[in-house]
């Protein structure tokens, strides 16, 4: 636990207060272009207590995100319920629902099965939400009205205001990662960790690590449920492809990017994939070759992702003491 | 009359065609070392996996303390009092010594929810680690990483977690495989120490241990039992020198 440096956790504050300060000199295409990628900066964090954290490879994390967002959707547009506390209460517990049904079938299997397995269920929420017509069918759905947070008359929060949309991500962003690290470093965070490394040994320490998997994989839905339902508050539409598989691999690649295994490694990942993105696609029309092409090069040269290089050194050494351990070899019988 | 801890009844495990464990039914007594002796292939490491939980078996029951616990999960056997080490080397090798034990520790803290305080500030399983850590030997290592142990150390590790878990049956699988003479000994010494609170199942080669640590000896050729009981007995009988003793002796030296 203490192995890892305060630097991550600093460097975290430092991108927040960026982000909280930069109202005052961007322009309003790019507070749009941030509040954005705060939001795909939580989907990725979630997504990164099951990767990096827990070792399970999900690609179906879309699902839990867009089954939110398309519940809050319905509600507002044929509900005509506009009122925050509701809106996600009821995503949450959708996303919630979906991770549990998910997950429960899910966690009984591991490597690429896991993988796959979360691919094909994501999948089939994806062919829901795009078949039923009561969604909205295939080209999405605008909202007719966003989220208002009222106490009697008095409006706290009005989701269709730009700025609180702003703040508001923020806010949610700066809480996820407050959680996340609270229940990483408590107890439960501690099995996870065991199960990464060792599944089979942390279930001999006596862990039920199925029962933690799951409840990791519930809880790695509900914040990708409140990413989803921010999503859809701050863009004002959600359409299938919120749901697709394709969403759930921007959401690896932005964890594998940033750093697995990090909290701020996914923020700093949504932030260099987005931007990059967006800068690219002015230069080039082949801008996705060359996003793939930083994508490689990153895993490349920094196995460790973008924030790789400000963990403490030992990390480094991981791969060749994994191999030692593997095969106590009769040298180091000797060395003994 | 000595209290049965653990039973076994008609004990087997079939892989496809072979049959590693073959109808083995064992009483170990409650606070007795019980060694289990056998050549390659006896199917030794499948017992202790049966045992342990890490396997479901094709057949028979296992009773702990008259309770049968066949089809019980590994956590639960944990919960109950089990703890195993195992054969090959497996331990969380990124992690420092001190986590190592913790994990295991942390095994007995009531419910699994814990989400909120930090893990360190669990006093009680601090304690826990720390003795398991104090003794195995590794104390004054608890915050060195694991997988830059020497292999003796970490075989003593792989002890250590087994008692952070605060263990009533041990199942020791080949605790001192691939050791030295001196690390040898040092972990039979911490044998002989646990064995006064403990009730001790062990797998071993090791012949001059065996002898100098287990009250009770099964002898398992071909997945079966081919004899149980004292040292003493176990040194005279004719067909224990036969299958096992024989030209084990031979082997012994061809492996060390």
């Amino acid at each position: 636990m203490a192995s890892r440096a305060p630097v991550l956790p600093l460097l975290f504050a430092l991108i927040a207060v960026g982000i909280a300060l930069f109202p005052l000199v961007g322009d309003s295409f790019y507070i749009r272009l941030v509040a954005k990628i705060m939001v795909l900066a939580i989907l990725a964090m979630s997504l990164d207590l099951l990767v990096g954290y827990t070792g399970l490879i999900s690609l179906g994390h879309a699902a839990f995100s867009g089954t939110a967002g398309y519940v809050a959707a319905a509600l507002i547009n044929k509900a005509g319920i506009t009122d925050l506390a509701p809106l996600l209460a009821a995503s949450l517990a959708a996303s919630g629902a979906a991770a549990l049904l998910v997950g429960w079938i899910s966690v009984r299997t591991s490597g690429i099965y896991f993988i796959m397995i979360t691919l094909a269920l994501g999948q089939m929420l994806f062919f829901f939400f795009h078949d039923v017509a009561f969604w909205g069918g295939a080209d999405g759905v605008n909202l007719t009205a966003r989220p208002v947070l009222a106490v009697g008359e008095a409006t706290l929060l009005d989701l269709s205001v730009r700025m609180e949309v702003y703040y508001t991500a923020l806010a949610c962003l700066v809480a996820v990662y407050l959680l996340l690290s609270t229940i990483l470093s408590a107890p439960f965070g501690q099995v996870l960790r065991g199960i990464r490394i060792n599944e089979a040994r942390t279930r001999a320490l006596g862990h039920d690590v199925q029962r933690y998997k799951l409840a990791c994989f519930v809880l790695s839905g509900l914040v990708a449920g409140l990413a989803g339902f921010l999503e859809v508050a701050r863009g004002g539409f959600i359409s299938p492809a919120h749901v697709n598989w394709h969403e759930s691999a921007m959401a690896l690649i932005v964890v594998i990017l940033g750093g697995m295994g990090t909290l701020v490694g996914p923020v700093v990942g949504a932030f260099a994939l987005v931007l990059l993105e967006d800068w690219v696609a002015d230069l080039t029309d082949h801008w996705k070759l060359v996003i793939g092409l930083f994508v490689i090069a990153v895993v490349l040269f920094l196995p460790d992702g973008l924030v790789g290089p400000l963990k403490t050194g030992k990390c480094r050494l991981l791969p060749r003491l994994r191999q030692r351990v593997k095969e106590p070899s009769r040298e180091s019988v000797r060395d003994a | 009359m000595p209290e049965t801890i653990l039973e076994t009844r008609d004990l087997a495990r079939s892989f496809g065609g072979l049959r590693a464990v073959a109808g083995v039914s064992l009483a170990f007594e409650k606070g007795v070392v019980h060694a289990v002796l056998g050549p390659n292939g006896a199917g030794k490491t499948t017992l202790i996996n049966l045992l342990s939980g890490d396997l479901p078996p094709s057949a028979g029951t296992i009773l702990f303390q008259g309770r049968d616990i066949t089809r019980l999960p590994v956590h639960e056997r944990v919960a109950l009092g089990f703890g195993r080490s195992y054969q090959k080397t497996n331990i969380f090798p990124e992690l420092s010594c001190l986590d190592n034990c913790w994990l295991g520790a942390q095994a007995r803290l009531p419910g699994w929810l814990h989400l909120l305080r930090p893990a360190r500030r669990y006093a009680p399983v601090r304690d826990r680690a720390e003795r398991a850590l104090a003794l195995c030997g590794l104390d004054h290592r608890a915050d060195a990483v694991a997988g830059t142990l020497s292999h003796g150390e970490m075989r003593q590790l792989e002890i250590g977690m087994m008692l952070a878990t605060e263990p009533e049956l041990l199942l020791l699988d080949e605790p001192l495989a691939g050791m030295g003479v001196e690390e040898s000994w040092r972990v039979i010494d911490l044998l002989k120490r646990l064995r006064a609170e403990h009730t001790l199942i062990l797998i071993e080669h090791d012949m001059d241990a065996v002898f100098s640590i287990a009250g009770r000896i099964t002898v398992m050729v071909n997945g079966a039992e081919l004899e149980t009981g004292s040292p003493d007995r176990i040194r005279a009988s004719a067909a224990v020198r036969d299958a096992y003793l024989g030209h084990e002796d031979g082997g012994e030296e061809h492996a060390a």
